[in-house]
């Protein structure tokens, strides 16, 4: 019964979405207020409908109730409850309501908390949401109904995919829809003011909220999905750039441009229309990923059950809507006149110079992505990979760091460069003798290593001149002060570009000094990895609630005294009868010592891997740092403070 | 039945997630295992999606890393021994695609798109610094008016 009511409010969800995308529209051309009222409302029963279904569908999957198909294929009795739960988004169905409801909540965020928006384009940026929300409704319910029942219900499920029962796991899809999906804000935003023909420094700042929001999620998503990977893949890799990863890091980077060139506009009031640009393209490439991941067109690891009837529909919403807004943006962006003016060296132009390189980047990304599809009109089967990857994207990072903390030091609208460079001497000097220290200390390797330190370092370093330069001059005590007073905003960056560089540092460190093992052991043989004694005491076989586990203790000592008791695993998961590797990982600022158990050898000896895996949990520090740096900046005073400040000023537009 | 076989092919590929290189396959000296690591990350495991072999359990995979080994024993290049696994299993096996042909329009995408961003910034950003320029002074009429206003 419950799933039934699941059903109908999805459908109910779908009719309100069509009134919302329609109604408050008209009202906003006619200028009929009570119309253009009636999109909060809407917005608030959508939330509520589609989260009564998702509600319907988790209940389902809570109570094992095996009569759904969805959660006969994904679920088991057995299954902890928290992989039940996170069973609802762990397929293609569950993920696409968890992708809608994200949606309507957006929608609903922006209904509550956008009371200093203008009416009109609050009533338009509703129903433009709305319509996205519609068509992803109306994709569900033709194609990817979750709420389908068996006649006669089976006696127990088939469970989850193992690799996906997982607490990492669990978290991943959330976060990164809710990204996915804040980037439909700043594009329902776009559209609107493109059919509003206007944008002003107020549009600037109602945007920067929402594309803030989308970036800390994507960044927080995208972490935990390669962390994942890390701990669970049992081969210690990080990034893969699997098709699936491009197509969440695409939008990532066209999210980050955005993220700055809507400061331009916020406070310059200028690269209007390319910000809008950037926003339809960040949307847009958030499309193109859920295409990518949904229709199977390119092979991935990420092997969601594709159907190439849902990848036409998808095509379909991706070309409607991003070319929908391409066109609309032809039209009307002439319209819009910049305003300010500036010399071409400041703080202007060094975001414009980092929206080239976040976008090149990222296309680049995309070619490589989508090259295999291409190989094949020229009848070529060729296959795209981290080899490429790295060859043709690094650059334009290694240029972005290089460049960062100079930009991020200029002043708006005329600034000398030279004065700049001077306030960086110490950072430069500093990261040289961080490049010629690392360089002495490793022999006979890749300049990987020191390179990306180097890098690490100046990102590191000239972001504190930064900061340090903002307390000004004079006594320490009263810098200090200053420095307490900072706006958040200033915080933010300081901690979003500090994060990058630790993330940079991270990297370059593994790929350049990671250390690998491989090799037959005997229970209770001791031998060495990198300084490290490992020894592999005992392997036991262990039930677990829905698995069978080899339970091995590995000891790991340095100069005689232990450094970890370590248990890395094999499990069998009977139901989907398929075995996941369980690696044990003993973490560390410096090194992670990661540890793998394979299978027992003839001689009784078993496979055991080992690796030493230097400044590796810097990636994910810098991770969070960056996420910490836009919350820190979300919660700055002017977002705030903004709210007043639009409203008198929207009073005084008269109605046109 | 296009599903089946990328379902089978998943599966043969996380079979055994999480090791790849067996112990047995490791050469004994350490300089040729080295360039038979570098090798196999740079060749991709055909029945599996997107993996390389040196990362792939499939079984084929598997044979591919021991060819590998087997030519470097016998003494090829790292490039000779790329070159003779293409010939066998095409181009398809590259995780680098090489720079031939249309593949040429890949590999030069990143660098002509940077130059035409970059040129249309600048042009752009000479624009807008023109008008900062004029903008700078005052035009005649606003210099009469600031004289008059001086004047008051």
């Amino acid at each position: 019964m419950i799933t039934e009511l699941g059903h109908f409010a999805l459908i109910l969800a779908l009719c309100v979405a069509a009134i919302q995308m329609v109604v408050p529209l008209i009202g906003a051309h006619k200028g009929w207020r009570s119309w253009m009222e009636m999109a909060v409302p809407a917005a608030t029963l959508q939330i509520a409908l589609v989260g009564a279904a998702f509600a319907a569908l988790t209940y389902a999957f809570v109570t094992s109730d095996f009569s759904v198909q969805l959660v006969y294929f994904n679920s088991h009795t057995a299954k902890p409850m928290i992989y039940k739960i996170s069973g609802v988004w762990g397929n293609h169905e569950g993920s696409m309501l968890l992708w809608v409801m994200s949606v309507s909540l957006f929608g609903a965020m922006a209904a509550w908390f956008g009371g200093n928006l203008p009416l009109r384009l609050k009533a338009r940026v509703l129903a433009i949401q709305s319509s996205i929300a519609f068509a992803f409704l109306l994709f569900i319910l033709l194609t990817s109904n979750p709420f389908l029942r068996f006649e006669s219900p089976p006696f127990d499920g088939r469970d989850l995919n193992p690799l996906l029962q997982d607490i990492g796991l669990a978290l991943h899809p959330p976060f990164l829809y809710l990204g996915y999906v804040g980037l439909s804000m700043t594009f329902s935003f776009a559209v609107a003011a493109l059919i509003e023909g206007r944008i002003d420094a107020a549009w600037g700042r109602w945007v920067r909220p929402w594309t803030l929001a989308a970036w800390v999620f994507l960044t927080i998503g995208i972490a935990l999905g390669s962390w994942w990977a890390y701990y669970e893949l049992g081969w210690g890799g990080f990034w893969f750039w699997d098709p699936v990863e491009n197509a969440s890091f695409m939008p990532w980077l066209f999210a980050a441009a955005l993220l700055h060139s809507a400061i331009v506009v916020e406070k310059r009031e200028s690269l209007k229309s390319w910000t809008i640009l950037l926003a339809i393209l960040a949307f847009g490439f958030s499309l193109i990923g859920t295409f990518l991941v949904r229709s199977g067109v390119i092979t991935s690891v990420h092997a969601f059950a594709s159907d190439p009837e849902r990848g036409v529909f998808i095509l379909l919403i991706l070309a409607i809507f991003t070319g929908g807004a391409l066109m609309l943006y032809a039209a009307r962006a002439s319209a819009m006149e910049a305003k300010g003016v500036f010399s071409i060296v400041s703080r202007e132009s060094a975001l414009v110079f980092n929206n080239v390189l976040l976008a090149v980047g990222s296309i680049v990304v995309f070619i490589g992505t989508i090259w295999p599809l291409i190989g094949e009109i020229f009848d070529r089967k060729v296959s795209v990979g981290a080899p490429f990857f790295n060859a043709a994207f690094t650059p334009f990072m290694v240029v972005l760091a290089l460049i960062l903390p100079i930009g991020a030091m200029l002043p708006w609208k005329r600034a000398k460069l030279g004065r700049t460079v001077k306030q960086l001497i110490p950072a430069m000097a500093f990261s040289i003798a961080v490049l010629a220290l690392v360089w002495a200390m490793q022999t006979g390797r890749s300049a990987l290593g020191p390179i990306g330190m180097f890098l690490g370092a100046w990102l590191v370093s000239g972001t504190l001149v930064d900061l340090a330069g903002r307390t000004g001059r004079g006594a320490i005590a009263g810098r200090l002060s200053r420095l307490t007073r900072l706006p958040r905003a200033d915080w933010g960056k300081f901690f979003a570009h500090v994060g990058l560089g630790v993330t940079f540092m991270g990297i370059s460190g593994l790929e350049a000094w990671q250390h690998e093992d491989i090799r037959t052991t005997m229970i209770g043989d001791p031998f060495e990895v990198a300084g490290y004694t490992v020894t592999l005491e005992s392997v036991n076989q262990q039930p677990g609630p829905n698995y069978i586990s080899t339970f091995a203790t590995m000891r790991v000592e340095q100069g005689g005294e232990t450094v970890a008791m370590l248990h890395p695993e094999k499990r069998v998961y009977p139901v989907q009868a398929m075995p996941t590797t369980e690696a044990a990982i003993s973490n560390g600022f410096w090194r992670d010592i990661y540890v793998v158990i394979g299978d027992p050898q003839d001689n009784g000896g078993w496979a055991v891997r080992t690796f030493i895996k230097p400044f590796v949990n810097w990636i994910w520090i810098g991770c969070t740092l960056m996420s910490l740096g836009g919350l820190v900046s979300l919660s700055d005073r002017r977002f705030r403070v903004a709210a007043g400040a639009a409203k008198t000023r929207a009073q005084g537009v008269p109605a046109e | 039945m296009k599903r089946l076989i990328a379902s089978l092919a998943v599966l043969v590929c996380l079979a055994t997630p999480g090791f790849a290189v067996n112990p047995d396959e490791v050469l004994a000296d350490p300089v040729l295992e080295e360039r038979a690591r570098v090798i196999s990350s740079d060749l991709r495991c055909v029945v599996c999606r997107g993996e390389n072999i040196d990362e792939s359990n499939a079984e084929i995979a598997k044979d591919l890393r021991l060819l590998v080994r087997e030519r470097l024993v016998e003494g090829d290049s790292n490039q000779q021994v790329i070159d003779f696994i293409v010939e066998r299993y095409g181009e398809y096996v590259l995780m680098k695609p090489t720079a031939t042909g249309a593949n040429i329009v890949l590999w030069l995408a990143g660098p002509v798109l940077f130059l035409i961003a970059a040129i249309t910034g600048v042009i752009y950003l000479r624009r807008r610094s023109q008008s900062f320029e004029k903008s700078d002074g005052l035009s005649s009429g606003e210099e009469k008016r600031l004289k008059e206003l001086l004047k008051d």
